[in-house]
Parts: structure tokens; sequence; C-alpha cells
């Protein structure tokens, strides 16, 4: 190689090697014994196993994961109380693993045992309702469960309450 | 030589000297000057522990007030120094307590730190005013009661980073009723829950806090209540940033807020959400430095926060900003002068986010005064890095870590020799540089040909052989720190350099190719060097002489080698050679 000369190792006085070997060997023989090594620590194992790689600081990796796993186990979640008219209990759900209110009424009906029907805009609750859905907003109205949408309706409900049917017949819209 | 001025107006002359490098330039015109400028230092910074001993210290300089040491070297960060290596401040303290009874400020990074070192510190200096650990190890909270208790004008509590053994928040409810003294506070490392009304107090009887980070411990609803009670403020560290949706907590908290008219830095951010941004608004606009690195909010939220910082100077922030942020930062933000862009998931190949290197290239557009870059991504390009070279001439640290090692050009498929050649060409005060991706040797010849400037450089998985480190060494006449890991440079390069390394702080190699026959001749030919190899496999003898040595860190000093090192770091001084030699070998002298 050209710029062997470059380096001009000769005229230090630090060498490393046998007597007898060449420049040229050492160089080939350390890329050999190298690059080998460059196989065997990477070519085998997944990428996350290199030790130090990506230079992640411990304690930033620390309360990264610490932080994926409290939002894994609901920390975040945002739960509410459930009532029903008539039913000896509260319960609480966490309206935040819900995506839309089919899904949050379909779980309150379970969590009852009761059927609250089909949401219509004009009516409310129809069709084999006994109940209808109901929540408190942040401004402490209590508002029928589907006037909103459901993202605003995630925020704003504080709580929920399944009223008898005659009661929330006053909640639809005017 | 007649003395022109008498001892104390030299005396006065040099107080207005604050830097080491003045301070040093003028202890060596004459003697005197060097007798006056020993005796009048009272700051002192140790930027390798081992470099020199406490005994040497105190013998040049008696009266200091102020000491900063560093132990163990960057890569410890990384894990890549096993654990009980060293940096330990013990002997330090122990000197210190009896030679500087007037000692107000002990900075550390990267040592161990004991609970009997902490009440050392408490008990031996009656004026110790600042206590700062970045990055330290080795104590309990039962070692910050000691500090707490017993240092009576403390001002500055900083905990960095540090990896403290939490065995209750009760340490803080340590400061007695008459400390007022405080003016920094930084806790955020701390996992346990201290006393709120402890906390609470202690930040209403200090007027003069200017520097508050909590921990994560502390709950959002009741930050209100530290805030009103300190709005002089000007750096906050919020604690967990989570809360149930309501809307007097949000009141409040907005109404906190705008009673911190000093804010300039926020950082905290824990479990943070979204909802809660808002509740900052009356004071983003005032906001500097902004560290968003612990906030896993993703965009809108995040960008829409951001956006409203026009005057940010400085932002740390996940990679959730992904491109689209970035580009909205670089027209909202036009004094930007820093960016740091973390992964969140830094072991995922494919990454979920859409932060590519467009969005670097967006901010180097964009903001005239970004000087400093820390930047994580999975894809880049050296037509990206040339673009950004040529918009930032003014860079001054450039740190990009490709996830994936070794990782060519994703449009050409080339190492990017070229890009972060057009780096060093252009930004010709580089004083840091760190590098990834697919590199060649070709890389370091243009580093050593153009980074004049250059003090520190990373390399990780780079080079194709001895050339490349051979091109730094001999190219880099500023270079201070260098280390490598994983790249195959080997005996010759080193050899060849060994006197440049005098000039340096330190060196460190990590699975490269350094032979343990290199390393013993090089610490037999460089006395002033300590060569240190780290094997925790085994002696390094216990192969042959042409075997590669685990990890290698050469350090110059003047206090000889260490006595504190575990079984797994072996010196090569000139003794070495009678312990290691064979009858075979037939090298050295």
């Amino acid at each position: 190689m050209a710029h062997e000369n470059d380096m001009d190792l000769k005229a230090t006085e630090l060498r490393l090697g046998l007597p007898g070997t060449s420049d040229r060997d050492i160089l080939k023989s350390n890329n050999k014994r190298s690059s080998n090594e460059m196989d065997n620590s990477c070519s085998t194992a997944p990428k996350a196993q290199v030790v130090g790689w990506p230079p992640v600081r411990s304690y930033r990796k620390n309360v990264l994961q610490q932080q994926q796993k409290s939002s894994d186990s609901d920390m975040l979640g945002m739960y509410v109380k459930v009532s029903m008219d008539g039913a000896p209990y509260l319960r609480k759900i966490d309206i935040k693993v819900f995506k839309n209110y089919p899904d949050l009424l379909m779980a309150v009906e379970n969590l009852f045992k009761c059927s609250m029907g089909v949401y219509s805009e004009r009516d409310g609750y129809i069709n084999g309702s006994e109940y209808a859905p109901t929540y408190e907003d942040k401004d402490g109205d209590w508002m029928l469960v589907g006037d909103v949408p459901w993202d605003m309706f995630v925020i704003s409900c504080k709580r929920l309450r399944i009223m008898k049917g005659s009661e929330a017949k006053g909640l639809g819209r005017p | 030589m007649a003395q022109s001025f008498p001892e104390d107006v030299l005396e006065h002359v040099f107080s207005f000297l604050n830097h080491d490098r003045d301070r040093n330039a003028v202890s060596l015109v004459c003697k005197s000057w060097y007798d006056i400028e020993r005796l009048s230092r009272r700051r002192i910074f140790i930027g390798n522990c081992y470099a020199v001993s406490p005994e040497i210290v105190i013998r040049r300089f008696p009266d200091v007030r102020a000491v900063e040491l560093k132990g163990k070297p960057h890569f410890a960060d990384f894990n890549l120094v096993p654990e009980g290596w060293g940096g330990y401040v013990y002997p330090w303290v122990v000197s210190m307590a009896g030679a500087y009874p007037w000692l107000e400020e002990i900075k550390l990074k990267r040592m161990v730190v004991t609970d009997e070192n902490l009440e050392l510190i408490s008990k031996s200096f009656k004026n110790f005013t600042v206590l700062v650990l970045l990055s330290c190890e080795g104590f309990t909270t039962d070692g910050l009661a000691y500090i707490a208790a017993n240092c009576r004008n403390l001002r500055e509590l900083d905990l960095g980073e540090s990896e403290v053994e939490d065995l209750s928040g009760h340490w803080l409810s340590h400061f007695p009723d008459n400390c007022t003294s405080l003016v920094s506070l930084n806790i955020s490392c701390l996992g346990s829950e201290v006393s709120f009304s402890a906390l609470e107090r202690l930040v209403a009887r200090c007027p003069n806090l200017k520097t508050l980070r909590l921990n994560r411990a502390v709950p959002l609803e009741k930050l209100p209540n530290l805030l009103c009670r300190a709005p002089q403020l000007v750096e906050l560290g919020t604690g967990a940033y989570s809360a149930e949706i309501q809307s007097d907590i949000f009141s409040n908290l907005s109404e906190a807020f705008l009673g911190c008219k000093q804010l300039k830095g926020l950082s905290g951010f824990w479990d943070v959400v979204p909802a809660y941004l808002p509740a900052m608004y009356s004071v983003c606009s005032q906001i500097t430095s902004l560290n968003l690195s612990y906030a896993t909010a993703q965009n809108p939220d995040l960008v829409q926060f951001v956006s409203q910082c026009g005057n940010l100077q400085r932002l740390w922030v996940l990679d959730y900003i992904e491109d689209v942020g970035l580009e909205a930062l670089a027209a909202a933000c036009k004094d930007l002068q820093e960016l740091r862009v973390f992964p969140s998931d830094p072991y995922d190949a494919e990454g979920n986010v859409t932060l590519t290197e467009q969005g670097l290239v967006a901010v180097s557009e964009g903001c005239p005064k970004l000087q400093s870059v820390l930047y994580f991504c999975r894809q880049m390009s050296n037509a990206a890095l040339v673009a950004i070279a040529r918009n930032r001439p003014n860079m001054i640290r450039f740190r990009l870590c490709i996830i994936e090692p070794r990782a060519p050009d994703y449009l050409t498929l080339e190492p990017l020799d070229a890009g972060f050649g057009a780096i060093v060409e252009n930004c010709k005060e580089l004083l840091r540089l760190s590098m990834s991706g697919l590199l060649t040797d070709r890389v370091f010849e243009y580093i050593g040909t153009h980074a004049k400037k250059l003090e520190m450089l990373s390399i990780a998985f780079a080079g194709d052989s001895d050339l490349g480190l051979h091109h730094v060494l001999s190219g880099c006449e500023s270079l201070r720190k260098l280390e490598i890991r994983d790249c195959p440079f080997g005996d010759k390069a080193l050899l060849a350099n060994a006197t440049k390394l005098e000039t340096m702080r330190s060196l460190w190699m990590s699975s490269c190719s350094v032979s343990f026959g290199a390393c013993k001749l090089l610490g037999q030919k460089m006395p002033r060097l300590n060569v240190e190899v780290i094997n925790e496999r085994g002696p390094p003898d216990s192969g042959p002489e042409d075997c590669p040595v685990e990890k290698l860190y050469v350090y110059r000093t003047i206090a000889g080698p260490r006595v504190d090192m575990p079984g797994f770091v072996w010196t090569m001084d000139e003794r070495v050679s009678s312990r290691f030699s064979r009858a075979t070998e037939g090298h050295g002298d």
C-alpha cells in the first residue's frame, strides 16, 4: 500500500514484531484478526446485545423503561366511577382503554348485566333500553353518553351513571 | 531580575484571572510568579483524578476553596467500564479535610462516593457551600442526611444523574429550620418520596432559591404549592407531570406558572400527560432551556408545546418530536443553539417514529445559531451531512448516533466518509465529534487533515486499519480525549504516536486490536503514561503476546501507577516486564 510510507515507522524506535517480519505482515495479520473479531461480535448476536450500544446512558435507559412499564400497567388510566340506579355497589372502569362508544357501552352492559339499547341522536337510547348511560362532565352537568365526540367525552367525563329509563329521557337533546 | 511589582500587587492582578489556562500560563513566566500564583489559586479543575495525587495538589496549591474532579472515563456511561474499576473520591476527601479547612465547593463527575465520604465532607469544612455529584455512585440517602444536617451555609446540592441507593426520603427533613441559604437543589435522580411538607417549608424559607429540580415522586397537584412559594425560580424540574384530568388542578397549575416571571429553564416531565402541557403556556416565551428528554409525549401535543417557546436556546427531546416537529422547531426557534434528540426505543431496529436525517437538516437550515448537536436516528446520508456542514460552519459539538452500527448512506449505500469529511472541513471550530455509520480509513484522513481544533473524538465500529488511528493521532493537534470501541486499530499506530499520548488527557480503546505486547512496550517506554489493561476474562499474559487486550485506558499522569486497581486492571510499567516476562520472548531492551 502506497500510504504505508506515510507512517514512516522505521524512523521511530518503537516497533513491535518478531525479527524478520515485515510491516506488511503485521498490518495484514492485524486486519485479519480484527475482522474475525468483528464478525464474531456482530454477525451472530442481535444488535440489542452489543454492550453499550447505542450509547444511551444507563440512567436514561432505566427511566424510559420505568415509564414504559407504568404505561403498560395502566397507571396513566382514566378511572371513573360507574353507578347504576338500583345497584348496591359502585364500580370503576378505565375509560382510556376504550376507543369508541360502542366498546364502552358493551363493557358497561356486561358489568351491570343490563341492556341499554342503541344510541340515537334524536331520541337517546331506544329499543330495549330500560336504562340509559349518562355522565357528569367537568362543569358538573349530567349529559347523555354519546352526544359529544368520543375524544371530548374522554377528557370531560368525571363519572358515569346508568339511569333508569324514565329519568334519562329528560336528558335527550331538545 | 528586579521585581517590578510587589507581590500583593501581582496577586491582585492575578485575582482577575479565573480560567485555569490563564493561571497555568502565568505560573510559567518565572519562579516568583509561579509562587504568587500557586498561593493565590482558589479553584482547581482535575480532569482525571488519577493524573495527579492529592498530596501533589495540596503541596502546590495550599489554599484552595473549590475543587472539581472527574473519575471514570466517559465510556463508563455506557457500561463499558466494569464495576469496581476505581474513581474513588476517598483519598481526596481525607487529604483535603486536613489541608483545606476553608474548602467551599466540591464538584465530582463519575466518581465513587460513599456515605462516610459525605459525612466527612459535612463535618470537615465549616464554610461548605456547594456539592455537585454528577453521574456518581456509591452513596445512599443516609449520606445526604449528613450534608443536609451539618452544612450550615449550603447553597447548592446537585445530585445530577447519580445512582443513589434510596433508603428513604427522610434525609431532606434534616435541613435545619434555620437553613435559608439554598440557591440550587437538584434531587431529580432520587426515587423515594421526600416529606412534602419539609420540602415546602424548605423552599419557602430560602428566598434565593433559583434552581429546583424535583424528583418523580413529587405529584403534579402539589407543584403549585412549591411554585407560589418560590416565584423567583429560574430553573424548574417538575416531578411526575401527570394527574387525573381535573379542571381545578389545571387552573391551579396555570396560575402558579403565571407567577413565575423569572423562569427560564424547564425539565422533568416524567409520565407526562399532554393535557397538562398548556398549563405552562404563560411561561413558554420566557423559556430558553427545555429538557423534555424524559417526556413521552407525542405529536401534535409535543410540537405544539415546543413551538410556543420562541426564545428557546437549548432543547433536549425524545425522537417523538419527529421530522415534522423539528421542521416546526426550525421555523419557531431562531435562537436555538443546542439540540439533543434521544431515542425513545433504542433497541428497536425499525423504530416507530418518523425521525430521519431530514429533521436535523431542517434545524441546521432554520437555526443560524445552532452549534451543538446530539442526534440519534436510524438513517443518514452523505448529502444530508454535507448540507448540515455547509449550513452550520459555526458548529462546535457534533455527535451523531446512527442506531445500526456500520450503517451506510441509505441512499447510495456508500460509507459516510464524505459526509463527516464535510463536517470537519467546514466546521473549523469543531471541538467535539462523535461518529457512527459505515466509515473507512478515509474519514480519519479528513479528520487528521482538517479537525485542528478538535479536542474530543468518539469512534465506534469504524475504520479499516491502523492508518485510521494514525491519521487522528498525527493530525489532530488539539486532541485531548480519544475514545474508541470496536475498531480494527492496533499496535502500529499506537506505538508510532506514543509521544502524542502525553499531550492528551486520555485514550480509551476497547474491543480493538491492540496486543498485550504493545501495551507492555508502551508502558515501558512512556513512564509518564499510565497504560492500564482491563481484562475481565483473565490475566493478559495468559495468552500469547500478540493477543489483543479487551480494553485499554492510557492517560498521562504525574502520580505514577494507581494503587487502587481491582483484579481485572493491570498497569504496564517498567516493573511489568519482570512480572509478565517469559523466557521465550525477545522484545524490549
